[in-house]
């Protein structure tokens, strides 16, 4: 049904298109037009659908709720909790649809018929109320068209307002992430204490298994469960063990591109190393479980060393190579915008190329490396498939790169994959989780943004 | 030290230094050889399947059919064929005891009662008479024939038993044992048997979300990137959502997916593990991508183009719409090509709206659950059995694939259609 009115609009509006339009030609045979005649098409059209339009996404997104205020009407008063409000209700919507399994109550059937009879008629009256908006509107329009009419002004208006609210798209977005984030985390917090969490040192998230909701409520439950100092420990470890790995071969390798590369060799091995970023991360996450891990411990085996399957080292070595060029490129850029008269000053001095690298250039590009570091970082703390798939999934604070660890991201994935729950602490420790992470990468972007843009000032 | 020495050290330091930057870069590229080298070696073999042919007698009795009367496809369906499979395989070793035709059936895949079914339906002729059939051998036959499993090893720690291998063997002398390429890797659906998973479901599970993805994000982030570049003014609000938008390209895809769990899923009441939710998520996360990539091309068009159809009279609306939107297409597209590339090959997000569903069907439309590539990729890698690991390499192969051949779309565009200014 939604579908045919959204249909049925967007025909209406195209064809008033032609409407306008002709009319528009038609009092051009007499009399001079302000505008070209397909911007009274245009105009036409926009009033036909937008209010129309505009209407039609408001109720949808109401009526849900309305539905169900009258039908819950009945029962509000009689001091039900809001759970026990919606199980009713969802029962009801079930019933409605000949789905409903449990027991039948005389309450429930009738309740059952209302929201069927409330759904029709809602269904009806907002065919009826959008259309007869949509002709009121048309025919407005319509009857306003004349040859001095301004149309091309209110069309360009509408569209730019388009424009605008497309830009908003991604506002909207950072306010949702942090909305959801935000409420999830205050429920949690509402029952974990902020210092547990914050510098707690066990995490066993798989303690915390509620089965119903009364067990929810008792806090004893949850006292050593959620602290979260392992988990960030191992996140800033495993991302450590990336940079070891990523930073020298990212930064000699961009150092030598800028500086020593022939222009064929540029040509073919940037992009090449540049495939490296293009590689999903669940590959990765395949090669280190599979062939990284199982190396290091046979290696390790063969020098006497106990080295997990599952090693912080696997998955941090990978994740470091998945970040090589992340840095080789960036500081690639930033060492070929330092001016050439900075080398040409050190040359004439007598240094070698290698000397005017590491005690000017380098110098002088340093605020830009550092930013291409820092975005490295955020990366390697952000990153989830390798981790999930190289690295251990219980927490364990250690600082031994051959035992397993885990991270944050690792951690949402194990608690969020299957059903979750809503309003289970579990969950909701995974969005305090995600908010940590969304926090410390924002930062890391901010100030890796920032550093690499007083840089590109100070040369450009 | 004399200055002589001195020279000659500090040269060595040049030398050295240029040695470790070519060594980073060897460094870099070998990584990338032995990691496609590895895919590769492992994968090749999940597009071949291995057959054996073996002889079936349809016989009438066996089927408990009339054996004078030419069976009806109902009567054919309605026959019984795991007995009738039992049978047959006795006759590879009519001396088989009870446990050692247990081990015969497992030589097959489960679904040789379709498969001998299927045949009998597509040739009628053959009811009465000895035919050799192909049937699907079992995973760990497989395995052995492709040479991923040692069978030098003790018996207890192989999946095939000595049994099942002699009887291999000697099919195998027979030249019974055949390998095929694997069209139903192509055209399965996800199944817990290795020799019978396919990409199929997930394969369409990914051509749904991205398919969302792109009907989402491409119109928003063009119209997003007009905006800021030729109407926006220089206000605070402008900066806030350029900074914003710099912002949400460097958050972790994985944050997404919890603004598609709590948000879409949880607020919105979407149903879960659908591409539509999968895609929705998506285009978030690829929409500063493409904004970035829109406005970097407008930037591009020369502003004499939008002078000159102002004096040419044309309102700013028309100079950017019939002038300056259609210069920047191409850039815009490949930008788009190159986020809807990382959106194919994203994993986290999609984990999270639930999209690693055990999904045993192909999705028709958006709104059925699905899984994708990448989450199929993950979800065979997480399985013990030994045959799916060459299955995730093939999965891989076909994933890079795509993002490779997407990729080189986007840079046939650039550098077909756009237009260079000098």
């Amino acid at each position: 049904m939604n579908s045919v009115i959204f249909l049925t609009i967007v025909l209406l509006a195209l064809s008033s298109y032609f409407f306008g339009r002709k009319k528009a030609i038609l009092i051009q045979s007499n009399k001079r037009l302000t505008a070209l005649p397909k911007f009274y098409g245009y105009y036409l059209a926009i009033w036909c659908g937008a209010p129309a339009f505009l209407l039609y996404a408001l109720w949808s997104i109401f009526e849900p709720s309305i539905v169900r205020f009258f039908i819950l009407s009945d029962y509000s008063s009689q001091g039900l909790l809001e759970g026990e409000l919606n199980l009713f209700y969802e029962k009801v919507k079930s019933l409605s649809r000949n789905q409903y399994s449990g027991e039948l109550t005389a309450e429930l059937q009738r309740s059952a018929e209302k929201y069927l009879n409330f759904r029709d008629i809602a269904k009806w009256s907002k065919v009826v109320i959008v259309l007869s908006l949509l002709i009121a509107s048309t025919g407005y329009a319509y009857t306003k068209i004349s040859n001095n009419t301004k149309t091309r002004e209110p069309v360009e208006i509408f569209l730019k307002g388009v424009f605008f609210l497309s830009s908003l798209a991604a506002i909207l977005t950072t306010i949702g992430i942090i909305f959801s984030l935000l409420f999830q985390t205050i429920e949690f917090f509402q029952v974990i204490p902020l210092f547990d969490f914050v510098f707690g040192m066990h995490w066993y998230p798989a303690k915390a298994f509620v089965r119903d909701a009364s067990e929810a409520l008792d806090p004893s439950m949850y006292s050593d469960t959620f602290g979260a100092v392992p988990i960030f420990a191992g996140t800033f470890f495993i991302a450590l063990i990336a940079m070891c790995v990523a930073i020298p071969i990212g930064l000699l390798s961009g150092i030598y591109m800028a500086e020593y590369a022939s222009k064929r060799l540029r040509q073919y091995a940037k992009p090449v190393i540049e495939i490296l970023a293009g590689i999903p991360t669940v590959v990765y996450g395949f090669f280190a479980a599979l062939t990284v891990g199982p190396f290091l411990k046979d290696l390790g085996l063969s020098l006497g060393l106990e080295v997990s399957a599952e090693s912080a080292l696997a998955a941090g070595g990978v994740m470091g190579i998945m970040i090589i060029p992340f840095i080789s490129s960036l500081s690639d850029d930033v060492i070929t915008s330092v001016p050439q008269n900075l080398r040409d000053g050190s040359y004439a001095m007598g240094a070698t190329k290698s000397e005017t690298i590491k005690r000017v250039i380098f110098p002088a590009a340093l605020p830009g490396i550092v930013g291409s570091i820092l975005l490295g970082v955020s990366r390697a703390i952000g990153e989830t498939m390798i981790v999930v798939m190289a690295s251990g999934l219980a927490a364990n604070l250690t600082l031994n790169p051959l035992e397993s660890t885990s991270t944050i991201t690792a951690q949402i994935v194990v608690i969020l994959i299957g059903d979750q729950q809503f309003g289970d602490p579990k969950t909701q420790a995974a969005f305090a989780l995600g908010l940590s992470l969304f926090i410390v990468t924002l930062v890391l972007n901010i100030v890796a943004l920032s550093v690499v843009k007083k840089y590109r000032e100070k040369y450009e | 030290m004399n200055k002589e020495e001195r020279l000659i050290k500090r040269y060595k330091a040049e030398k050295r230094f240029q040695f470790y930057g070519k060594a980073a870069i060897f460094m870099a590229l070998l990584f990338l050889v032995v990691f496609l080298t590895k895919i590769f070696s492992t994968g090749y073999t999940a597009f071949q399947k291995t057959w054996l042919v073996i002889p079936v007698n349809y016989n009438a009795d066996l089927l408990y059919l009339d054996p004078d009367k030419k069976p009806t496809t109902e009567d054919i369906n309605d026959a019984d064929f795991y007995e009738f499979g039992i049978e047959t395989f006795i006759t590879l070793d009519p001396d088989a005891s009870e446990d050692q035709i247990m081990e015969l059936k497992k030589m097959f895949a489960f679904t040789f009662e379709r498969e001998l079914k299927y045949y009998l339906l597509d040739n009628p002729d053959s009811f009465g008479k000895t035919v050799d059939v192909k049937l699907t051998a079992s995973d760990d036959l497989d395995q052995v024939f492709k040479g991923n499993y040692p069978r030098d090893i003790p018996e207890n720690r192989r999946r095939a038993s000595d049994y099942q291998l002699k009887i291999f063997d000697k099919l195998s002398e027979d030249g019974r044992v055949i390998s095929e390429f694997n069209a139903s890797f192509f055209t399965n659906a996800d199944s817990r048997e290795a020799e019978l998973a396919g990409i199929a479901s997930s394969f369409m599970g990914s051509l749904f979300s991205i398919l969302v993805c792109l009907s989402i994000a491409f119109p928003v982030a063009l119209l997003a990137a007009v905006y800021l570049e030729e109407f926006a003014p220089k206000n605070r609000f402008t900066d806030f959502i350029e900074v914003n938008i710099n912002n949400l390209a460097a958050v972790p895809s994985i944050v997404f997916g919890l603004l598609g769990l709590g948000v879409l899923l949880a607020v919105f009441g979407l149903p879960r593990s659908t591409p539509l939710v999968g895609g929705i998520t998506l285009s978030l996360m690829t929409l500063p991508t493409i904004i970035i990539a829109a406005r970097a091309s407008l930037k591009a068009v020369p502003p004499s183009i939008r002078e000159a159809a102002l004096a040419m009279g044309a309102s700013r609306m028309q100079t950017t719409m019939h002038h300056t939107v259609p210069l920047a297409l191409p850039g815009t597209l490949s930008g788009t090509i190159i986020g809807l590339a990382q959106a194919l090959g994203e994993t986290a997000p999609l984990i999270l709206i639930g999209m690693v569903a055990f999904v045993n069907t192909i999705p028709g439309t958006p709104m059925d659950p699905a899984a994708s590539l990448p989450v199929q990729i993950y979800i065979w890698a997480e399985s013990a059995e030994r045959g799916f690991v060459e299955k995730v390499s093939a999965c891989i192969m076909v994933l890079l694939f795509f993002l490779i051949f997407m990729n080189l779309g986007a840079q046939l565009i650039r550098h077909k259609f756009e237009k260079k200014w000098n």
